[in-house]
């Protein structure tokens, strides 16, 4: 037996999974091919557009061009690593026929092969879908011909080999030098404050001013830069080398034989290491964890409110407790912290300080940066709201079999994530008024329309999350990008986008009024965030309503 | 008491459970056998409230299941066959929360929850977290849940499976304890032997409907056979198993 014949149940699964798939659900493969044909579409158009412009700079557009693709590889590199590391502990020590393979008489390298390509397959496709339009905007700007899909590829496949096989490594000696299934909740620590430092050094090095050569003292030092390679070790620098050296015309095979025979050498490493340390890996990663198992701090019996009635309360209890205590959930918070100093660095850098800013402006792009913060908090509910019902697949029998009334649950996983979603809201659009000096009725609209949007995000989140749920699941992770996480996050952004279209007519007319000092068209206001209002009290309480029909409908 | 009257369950085209008709009174330890994929886990799951039926009605200490869900569920325990809980609670806390679900804690609940791990020998283990327990325990641990708000009817689904001998004693003791307190328990199980020796009456189901019902006594009397409760089983849900199995060894 070779390593493709120990993937035939997942072949075998994907296909039956996709036939099941074809036969009832049309419309959602429809959806499907929309949104992604849509979301190439915005990639290809986005990276044209930039290229045609470097296109036409003399000297320093090919040099931004290709300072541009590095960048992109370079961020691609540092997903694929730590999707890779996280991946691998599934593929190699938790997926589910790992049993049957161990004590089945398979051969190690044969095994490694097998669980390397999984690993390599599901950490990679998302890359690939984004790197296709933005190498097909490469080769038709810079005319790459009909040989440049094959160069593309020639460079790309070992691009992903590499972290693949580096990222199963480490993963291999993270599981043999940590205690017995911690690994993964070390690892999920490890990965979220690796990627929290990535997106924090990233903004602190303000990428914006390569857009802005004025920034520096000549323009030699500017051109010097942009030449400059900027990881000469890493893949990602070979194979934009190899990419651009191809669109220039210039045959360098340099660039490949790095990637290749990298890749090549990482494979073998990591098939030794295989061989040294997996048995012992695996034997450890089969452990049950030990008795003694520290109980984080979580909410004693009387630190909630005597009022919640007793069901509610230890509704509220519990999932604070599943919270609290699941270190894949709760260092998801690391991200989310850096994604708001991002945020408010972002805001606290705009120009808009100094002659020519008028008060208008000030006080309109606050109102803009509603859509801004409506989507970042879109984000976070699609992380820790869509899942919620998803994650009672398992003791899904515990509270359909108890006198528990659907819409109790909902309510408590609604306010659980509603409060502190809420107050990251109105706390993030507070501070960035006060950063931007905005006046007291822009701030009160903002903060007023933040809450409102919030609870209508909250809602949508678990209904979405209630019609499409992933019972059969093992990794909360993945709930926010199946289908139903998609439609959430299309659902908000529409309900997001509708707010902020309603009230823009009362908000400019009143901004107007008060720069120019005409009066004020009270009947407009009322019926503008009146409108507004409506559309979130809507889309707060009838998600909420379907989602308790749903609930009480589901069987398993 | 459990009154079951022409329930139903249709997957589509496939009927699971074919109108059965059946009742428990209070006090009564009753057995629901029958071979893999009879219906049995589907009856008890829709008695349980969590299948709801496509056909029939069931009735729990009185209450119509489907009219007054609440009601009747708060009159109910369930113990299912696979023991999944919430991993990142402790047993103490798991059985504080199914309480809870039934609207009931306080020092009494502590005090029983104590009373229960301690039967179980999971007292020292009640601060654990519950991914820490062995399959066992975990079961153990499920099985203190459904007895933690005192129902009047418990139903459960293979309660044998991954208990050691003690555990499966003590367990056999509450049953018989529990009914003779005017309790009612429907449970199902594949130990025959179990069945026979720990109920007052048995229904045997096969291909969604009830072949055989009655005492040990009634069974053996309307059975050809004669003999113990594993012939008439074989008899009512395919006697040649065994014949079968030894042919393909010795092909």
């Amino acid at each position: 037996m070779h390593s493709f014949s120990l993937l035939t149940p997942k072949w075998l699964t994907a296909r039956a999974k996709a036939r099941r798939g074809a036969e009832g659900r049309t419309g959602r493969w429809i959806v499907f091919a929309v949104v992604g044909v849509g979301f190439w579409t915005l990639v290809f158009g986005i990276v044209y557009r930039i290229l045609s412009y470097f296109k036409n700079v003399p000297e320093i557009g090919p040099l931004l061009a290709g300072k541009l693709l590095g960048l992109v590889l370079i961020s691609f590199f540092g997903l694929l690593l730590l999707s890779n590391i996280i991946t691998a502990l599934s593929t190699f020590f938790l997926a589910r026929d790992l049993d049957l393979l161990a004590s089945a008489p398979v051969d190690w390298l044969e095994l490694y092969g097998a669980k390397l390509l999984e690993t390599t397959i599901n950490s990679s496709w998302m890359v690939i879908i984004m790197a296709i339009p933005i190498f097909t905007a490469y080769g038709i700007i810079y005319d790459g011909g009909w040989w440049y899909p094959l160069i593309a590829m020639a460079a790309f496949v070992p691009f992903l080999v590499i972290p693949a096989a580096l990222g199963s490594g480490i993963t291999l000696v993270l599981v043999n030098v940590f205690p017995a299934r911690r690994t993964r909740e070390i690892l999920s620590v490890i990965t979220m404050l690796a990627a929290a430092g990535v997106v924090l050094l990233f903004r602190l090095l303000r990428p914006e001013q390569l857009a802005r050569p004025e920034g520096f003292r000549s323009l030699i030092d500017f051109i010097t830069l942009l030449r400059t390679p900027a990881s000469p070790w890493l893949p990602s620098e070979w194979v934009q080398t190899g990419v651009l050296h191809w669109l220039r015309y210039e045959g360098d095979p340099l660039p490949f034989y790095l990637l290749w025979s990298t890749a090549a050498a990482f494979v073998v490493l990591g098939a030794f290491l295989h061989r040294a340390l997996y048995a012992k890996g695996f034997s450890k990663s089969q452990e049950s964890r030990s008795k003694g198992t520290q109980v984080g701090a979580t909410p004693s019996r009387r630190s909630l409110p005597s009022m919640l009635e007793i069901t509610r309360s230890e509704l509220v209890r519990k999932e604070l407790r599943l919270f609290f205590r699941d270190t894949t959930q709760w260092s998801q918070l690391i991200l989310l912290a850096v994604l708001i100093v991002v945020y408010i660095f972002n805001v606290r850098f705009l120009p808009l300080q100094g002659p020519g800013v008028s008060f208008l402006l000030v006080n309109i792009i606050p109102f803009l940066n509603l859509v801004l913060a409506g989507f970042v908090l879109a984000s976070i509910a699609a992380r820790f709201i869509f899942p919620s019902v998803s994650l009672e697949g398992r003791t899904w029998w515990l509270l359909r079999a108890s006198p528990l009334a659907m819409r109790d649950l909902l309510w408590a996983k609604f306010w659980v994530g509603t409060v502190p979603l809420l107050v990251l809201a109105v706390g993030i659009v507070f501070a960035t008024d006060i950063l931007l000096q905005v006046s007291v009725f822009m701030t009160t609209v903002s903060v007023g329309t933040i809450t409102l949007i919030t609870f209508a995000i909250a809602a949508l989140a678990l209904c979405f999350g209630t019609i499409f749920p992933q019972f059969e699941t093992e990794n909360a992770a993945q709930i926010p990008t199946s289908f139903g996480g998609l439609m959430f996050m299309m659902t908000a952004i529409g309900v997001i986008g509708a707010v902020i279209v309603l009230e823009a007519r009362p908000v400019y007319t009143y901004l107007s009024a008060i720069a120019f000092g005409t009066p004020v068209n009270t009947g407009e206001l009322v019926a503008g965030f009146g409108a507004a209002a409506a559309v979130c009290l809507t889309a707060t309480f009838a998600p909420i309503w379907m989602a308790v029909r749903r609930l009480e409908a589901t069987e398993r | 008491m459990i009154e079951v009257r022409t329930l139903t369950k249709r997957y589509g085209s496939f009927t699971a459970v074919d109108g059965i008709d059946l009742t428990v009174p209070s006090g009564e330890l009753f057995g629901f056998l029958g071979p893999n994929g009879a219906g049995k886990t589907t009856t008890l799951r829709m008695i349980a409230g969590i299948l709801r039926p496509t056909a029939g009605t069931i009735r729990i200490s009185g209450i119509d299941l489907t009219a007054e869900p609440v009601a009747a569920k708060d009159r109910l325990g369930f113990i299912p066959d696979r023991p999944f809980i919430y991993e990142k609670l402790t047993g103490i806390e798991f059985l504080r929360f199914v309480a809870g679900l039934y609207r009931q804690r306080g020092p009494q609940i502590d005090r029983r929850a104590d009373e229960l791990l301690s039967l179980f020998d999971l007292h020292e283990w009640r601060n654990e977290l519950v991914e820490s327990y062995s399959h066992g325990m975990r079961q153990k641990l499920i099985i203190s849940s459904a007895f933690v708000h005192r129902p009047d009817v418990i139903v459960v689904d293979e309660p044998m499976v991954g208990l050691d001998p003690k555990a499966a004693r003590i367990l056999k003791e509450l049953f018989r304890e529990y009914t003779l307190r005017g309790h009612t328990i429907m449970m199902s199980t594949h130990t025959l032997e179990v069945a026979e020796t720990l109920c007052d009456r048995i229904a045997i189901i096969h291909g969604g409907k009830i072949r055989a019902m009655g005492t040990m006594a009634e069974l053996r009397a309307a059975s050809e056979t004669g003999a113990g409760l594993e012939d008439i089983f074989l008899s009512l849900t395919g006697e040649t198993a065994a014949r079968r199995a030894i042919d393909v060894l010795d092909a």
